[in-house]
């Protein structure tokens, strides 16, 4: 307590002398600084605002990419940082960014990657090979609680070793062939790397901002992470836009970059605001008090539109399915399961409870993802032929299962849950299946419960994808035996665990095709859409990089005014 | 005078510790044990054996409670789950914009309550102190919640009068000194900060101050209408003092006594209200953090924050007392 | 003081306050029910039934309730809920987690009153009837309101009998304990209280009882000291009686009236507490569960759409609060002696 108070003391003296400070003119005249830099960017920038406001649902978790997995920090850290390879516009295919070319050995060990030339790290350092050797190293040589799950994620996830454990790991080494080539060799196959790589995650950071502001002296425990003095107050990148500061719990300021080697465009100071509630962010929209906010609810995309607020729809790169839990007896019975499927009208649940924009789903990956195919069991809506597939099971008369469903959240996949459950709990009524709700809080009630326990039944789950990569959709879910879906399927393992090691990707698509025609026959879940998210702006944007991987880089926006 | 506080310091220290032994018996009671609480979504085995130990939650109970009074006493109220920061920073972060949102919405009662009840009892029996009566009424049976977004959906969105959320438009580049937005506004000259600030205070505040008004201005009244009928106002009277003077030395420095209690009784009120109503507009003060760490279970925030109130509470309780002792006389002397 | 409304002497919260004196003063009138015929000071001009056991207090207030408009609509208000609580299974159109008109929804469009003659009052946004949900809201909201306040009636009686009636160091802990739980803000030890309990209707329940027991404990506690010291109570001791049949039979019954009126105006803020608790998502259960808070915690992001779920609950709420306000305002009014020397 007393250490609070001096501390607030000390703020009130500071206060006291910022006064006098004040009173000389100064913080005026940085005022009126920081107007001129906003007026004085390229092009048709002194006709627009230059300041963007977007509403963010919560803090980043860390200014520090590596050690992040959340939504909020990439949100941010895409535009501070670039990663070796990003993605082709509007798709979820990789394409160059700071490496501009790269080359793949025969047994797909070896990358050779051609960097961009003339790229400096917003502390004036250059980029090179040395920098992206040394990004590489980092997070191969991360020790103790930086390996947590919770820190690293991605790293241990695609990685999967680090320098003390080399056995099981991905990454060899990395070497710089010269001032703008590096080399990095693979300890064996990864036919995700170069996709991987556009992931915020693997992007590419100051090393001489990282040691000067000790971005892996994270303090604290595994439990409860201490951020470091980067992942604060020093994130250091290549990207359009280089940070300012962050009040925690209200917003983050970022301005653009000087000396950026591409192209800025209309925005030149970005503000994320922080408001957790998604009302409240529609209505801070309509108040004009921001430019713009993510994962507009279905409800509101039609009311917003029709108000002159601009409506930008990415691709849906998302799954939304009801889990079947065969632990449950009657789920057991694959005839069951192909009741259910059949039961379920997608077209209905969609224009009732999704947003524009959503296809139905008849498989668990996206059109766009490698593997997708025609070619697979589809289920069209047909309540006659699931009433007899049921009574065929032994369930003339119907039986009750629990439906376990999350409330208060909104996923990219699934804005609003409880009218999912809703609407999918009166259609399989109507083929006799009545449905015990089970609703839950998201997190951690709700993900314990179905990812970690045999304890529930039907329930909705989904996924955004993170890349361009069909492991990361069918390899998550039915990759391994695992207490979500209660089955065992030895047949199906293998042949998504083949499929994810092979390297050549011409090879990997008929492998992956077979493997979505088995889930097809095998129903372990029932696809059930590929929501689209959708962004809201106000009517000043005239174009924003919508992205299916929400790679959208606000060098890009254009404004009207 | 100074034997009060120091008694009422004395009675303070029972019941903070009463408070720690309470919270810490809470977060041994949370479902899956403090370990899991403190891991959050997916605690492997090991990581909760880890846990255990780091903390020494598989030590005897006793003993745990004296290493968890050792944390808090030397200022380690643990990192917050949500945001990796120590517990105490947040809240000297937070502190100022909560203090700010409740000393609007006080003034606002106290502006608006005080008159309205003197208004009311000058009026007794009239249409003005049955429609002040119903308004006070109404004030009370309005849940904040519903309130708020009410407020917020007819002035902010309908309307577009004030700012629908937030402490300051980020349009406006203020300089922030103390995290007192209106107060930084002034001492720097950027006025137009200050005022930008003092309009996102209006709804917020109007919100949580509505049923602190509709009681002061209730108690206002009964209290305006029993001193008027005291014997030593009727003195008064009877000796021909000016009604003017009989009012402000008599009538109301007397109606106001019970006035000053309750203000003291409404901080409790404005913070559980200011949980809703920093929500609602999405203001960044304690009340918004709370809720958070409610959602998520963020039990270091919350053990820490609840004892932070506690004693803000009490000492602010504490002053009122003291200050009920400049107003009364009589109190002074026992 | 010829007012209709409930002119509150002393507010809601006064009553905790030595400023407000709710608890009948004794020395004003020396008006003291005849509960054992021996220690009767009728007070002057009514006094209906004479020294007969358990007349004159209640009686008489009753008889000044009758007269009393604010008390009147307040009781038609509570009874009119208690009806609909009660007969929800027979005058609900639909049971309280239907929807029936799941199908006329869509992300743009919610029915609203009136556009379907078979739901008077709209829909929601699951398909629900409002006008059933209401109903069984009313069940949900008094249920909760009714067994929270009795919860912390109970709890707060013990603890201020035990103070009151031992006083000393027995006093001085008990006093403690409602110290702290009375630095903990409401909302705060509600919620930290459904925390350890886990969603759902019980908990809430518990959560406001909890909550609300501070205040009947010190109601209580500074009624019977005021009632100790009583002439009636020194009269009492000296034709000796013991010790505990003073405290049971004399000192209790005599001090409960300020904790009825107390606990009138509690059931008014349990009612909005439930409210407040369900809108903060620890009601449990379906989302369509039929609950005025839950309601309104949907109803915000439709406002735009549909502002009518959001008015018709948080009307009900306010309502049924009133009704209770009203009549214990009322209450508080016929009980206190001053006003009842008039």
């Amino acid at each position: 307590m007393s250490s609070f108070l001096r501390r607030r003391i000390a703020a009130v003296t500071a206060a006291g002398a910022a006064v006098a400070l004040v009173l000389s003119g100064c913080a005026q005249s940085q005022r009126d600084d920081s107007g001129a830099e906003a007026s004085g960017g390229e092009g048709d920038a002194s006709s627009v605002d230059s300041q963007f406001i977007f509403a963010a649902s919560s803090d980043p978790k860390s200014l520090d990419p590596a050690f992040a997995n959340d939504g909020e920090t990439f949100r941010v850290s895409r535009q501070i940082f670039e990663g070796l390879v990003g993605t082709e516009p509007g798709t979820p295919d990789p394409a160059p960014l700071l490496a501009e070319s790269w080359e793949t050995s025969e047994d797909g060990l070896t990358y050779d990657f051609q960097l961009k030339q003339g790229v400096t790290f917003h502390d004036g350092t250059d980029f090179n090979a040395e920098a992206v050797c040394a990004n590489f190293d980092r997070w191969y040589n991360f020790t103790g609680i930086q390996q947590a799950e919770t820190m690293s994620y991605y790293y241990g996830k695609l990685f999967r070793g680090f320098a003390d454990s080399p056995e099981d790991a991905v990454y060899e080494s990395c070497e710089a062939v010269d001032e703008h080539q590096a080399r990095i060799t693979l300890a064996q196959p990864f036919a995700g790397f170069i996709a991987s790589l556009s992931l915020p995650a693997f992007a590419m950071q100051s090393p001489s901002a990282m040691e000067e502001f000790g971005a892996d002296e994270a303090g604290g425990t595994a439990e409860s992470p201490e951020l470091s003095e980067y992942a604060r107050a020093h994130p250091t990148g290549t990207g359009p836009f280089a940070f300012e500061s962050w009040n925690v719990g209200q917003d983050i300021s970022l301005s653009a970059y000087p000396d950026y080697w591409g192209e800025q465009g209309d925005v030149q100071e970005i503000t994320f605001r922080v408001i957790d509630d998604p009302v409240a962010r529609r209505q801070s929209l309509e108040a004009g008090q921001i430019d713009g906010y993510d994962l507009v609810a279905p409800a509101d995309v039609a009311d917003l539109e029709q108000a002159g607020f601009k409506i930008f729809t990415r691709d849906p790169f998302t799954i939304l399915y009801l889990g079947l839990n065969q632990e449950v007896e009657e789920l057991k019975d694959p005839k069951v399961r192909q009741a259910i499927s059949y039961a379920i009208d997608k077209d209905a649940l969609i224009r009732q409870t999704l947003p524009e924009g959503t296809k139905p789903a008849t498989q668990f990956i996206p059109d766009s993802v490698n593997g997708y195919t025609e070619d697979v069991e589809t289920y069209d809506y047909d309540p006659v032929k699931a009433k007899e597939l049921l009574a065929e099971a032994g369930y003339e008369n119907g039986f009750t299962v629990d439906f376990n469903y999350p409330t208060g959240v909104s996923r990219p996949y699934m804005p609003t849950p409880e009218q999912v459950f809703s609407n999918l709990s009166g259609q399989l009524a109507e083929v006799g299946i009545k449905v015990n709700a089970v609703p839950e809080k998201w997190s951690p009630d709700y993900l314990d419960r179905v990812n970690g326990t045999a304890d529930h039944g039907i329930h909705l789950l989904g996924w955004t994808g993170d890349y361009n990569d069909t492991d990361n959709f069918v390899g998550v879910f039915f990759g391994q035996q695992k207490p979500e879906f209660g089955f065992d399927n030895p047949e199906l393992f293998t042949a998504l665990s083949e499929a994810r090691q092979e390297p050549v990707l011409e090879e990997q698509t008929p492998m992956y095709e077979e493997v979505n025609r088995m889930v097809s026959e095998y129903v372990p879940a029932v696809p059930l859409a590929h929501p689209a998210p959708s962004l809201a702006f106000a009517e000043r944007l005239d174009d924003y990089p919508a992205s299916p991987v929400n790679d959208e880089v606000y060098n890009q926006i254009e404004l009207n005014k | 005078m100074f034997r009060l506080i120091g008694n009422r310091l004395l009675l303070l220290a029972p019941t903070i510790i009463g408070l720690s032994v309470l919270l810490f018996l809470w977060v041994r009671a949370l479902p899956g044990g403090p370990a899991t609480a403190l891991l959050g979504d997916k605690a492997t085995p090991e990581a909760v054996a880890r846990v255990n130990e780091a903390y020494g939650f598989d030590r005897p109970i006793l003993e745990q409670y004296f290493i968890y009074m050792g944390r808090i006493l030397s200022g380690d109220f643990g990192n917050s789950l949500l945001t990796s920061r120590p517990v105490l920073e947040e809240f000297a972060a937070r502190f100022p914009a909560t203090l700010e949102l409740t000393a609007f919405a006080l003034l606002f009662a106290v502006g608006f309550g005080i008159p309205l009840g003197y208004w009311a009892a000058r009026n007794v029996g009239r249409w003005q102190d049955q429609a002040a009566v119903l308004l006070s009424l109404m004030g009370v049976v309005v849940p904040v919640f519903f309130l708020a977004f009410i407020l917020k959906w007819v002035f902010a969105v309908q309307l577009g009068w004030l700012p629908t959320d937030g402490r300051q438009d980020p349009r406006i580049d203020a300089t922030h000194y103390t995290n007192f937005f209106v107060w930084d506004g002034m001492i720097t000259g950027e006025y137009d900060a200050a005022w930008d600030a003092l309009t996102h205070l209006v709804l917020p505040g109007v919100a949580l101050g509505t049923i602190p008004l509709a009681i002061i201005a209730r108690i206002t009244r009964a209290s305006v209408l029993e001193v008027q009928n005291a014997d030593y106002v009727r003195t008064a009277r009877a000796k021909g003092l000016a009604p003017r003077l009989i009012r402000n030395r008599f009538v109301m420095r007397n109606a106001l006594l019970p006035v000053t209690t309750t203000l003291g009784l409404q901080l409790g009120l404005l913070i559980s209200g200011a949980v809703l109503t920093e929500t609602v507009f999405a203001f960044n003060g304690i009340g918004s953090f709370l809720w958070d760490a409610i959602f998520n279970l963020d039990f270091p925030v919350l053990q820490g924050f609840i004892i932070f109130i506690a004693v803000i509470y009490s000492l602010i309780n504490l002053l009122v007392d003291v200050s009920y002792g400049l107003i009364d006389p009589r109190v002074r002397v026992s | 003081m010829s007012v209709n409304l409930p002119p509150a002497a002393g507010g809601p919260t006064g009553d905790l306050t030595p400023g407000g004196s709710p608890a009948p003063d004794p020395a004003s009138g020396g008006l003291l029910p005849g509960t054992t015929g021996t220690v009767v000071a009728a007070g002057p001009g009514r006094d209906d039934g004479g020294p007969v056991k358990g007349t004159s207090v209640w009686k008489d207030a009753f008889l000044r309730l009758r007269r009393n408009p604010a008390a009147i609509a307040g009781a038609v208000i509570v009874a009119l809920f208690l009806l609909v609580a009660v007969l929800a299974p027979l005058i609900a159109p639909y049971p309280g987690e239907a929807v029936p008109g799941a199908r006329e929804i869509t992300p743009g469009h919610i029915p609203g009153p009136g556009e379907l003659p078979q739901f008077p009052l709209g829909l929601d946004r699951f398909g629900g009837d409002v006008l059933s949900k209401l109903i069984w809201g009313a069940q949900s909201s008094l249920m909760i309101g009714v067994v929270s306040t009795a919860l912390g009636l109970a709890g707060g009686m013990v603890l201020g009998l035990l103070a009151g009636a031992f006083g000393g160091w027995v006093d001085g802990v008990v006093m403690r304990i409602v110290d702290i739980l009375l630095s903990v803000p409401n909302l705060l030890l509600a919620v930290s209280i459904a925390a350890v309990l886990g969603q759902g209707p019980y908990a809430v329940m518990i959560a406001i009882g909890v909550s609300q027991v501070p205040i009947f404990a010190r109601l209580l506690r500074s009624s019977m000291l005021s009632q100790k010291s009583a002439d009636y109570v020194l009269a009492a001791q000296t034709l000796g009686l013991s010790r505990r049949t003073i405290t049971m039979s004399h000192v209790l019954p005599n001090s409960v009236g300020p904790v009825i009126v107390q606990a009138t105006l509690t059931l008014a803020t349990a009612v909005i507490d439930a409210a407040a608790l369900s809108f903060l998502g620890l009601g449990g259960g379906r989302p369509e569960t039929a609950e005025w808070g839950r309601m309104l915690t949907y109803a915000q992001s439709e406002l735009g759409i549909a502002p009518w779920l959001a008015f018709l609950p948080g009307l009900c709420i306010a309502v049924t609060a009133l009704g209770f306000t009203l009549l214990g305002e009322s209450l508080r009014e016929a009980l206190d002696p001053k006003s009842r020397a008039r």
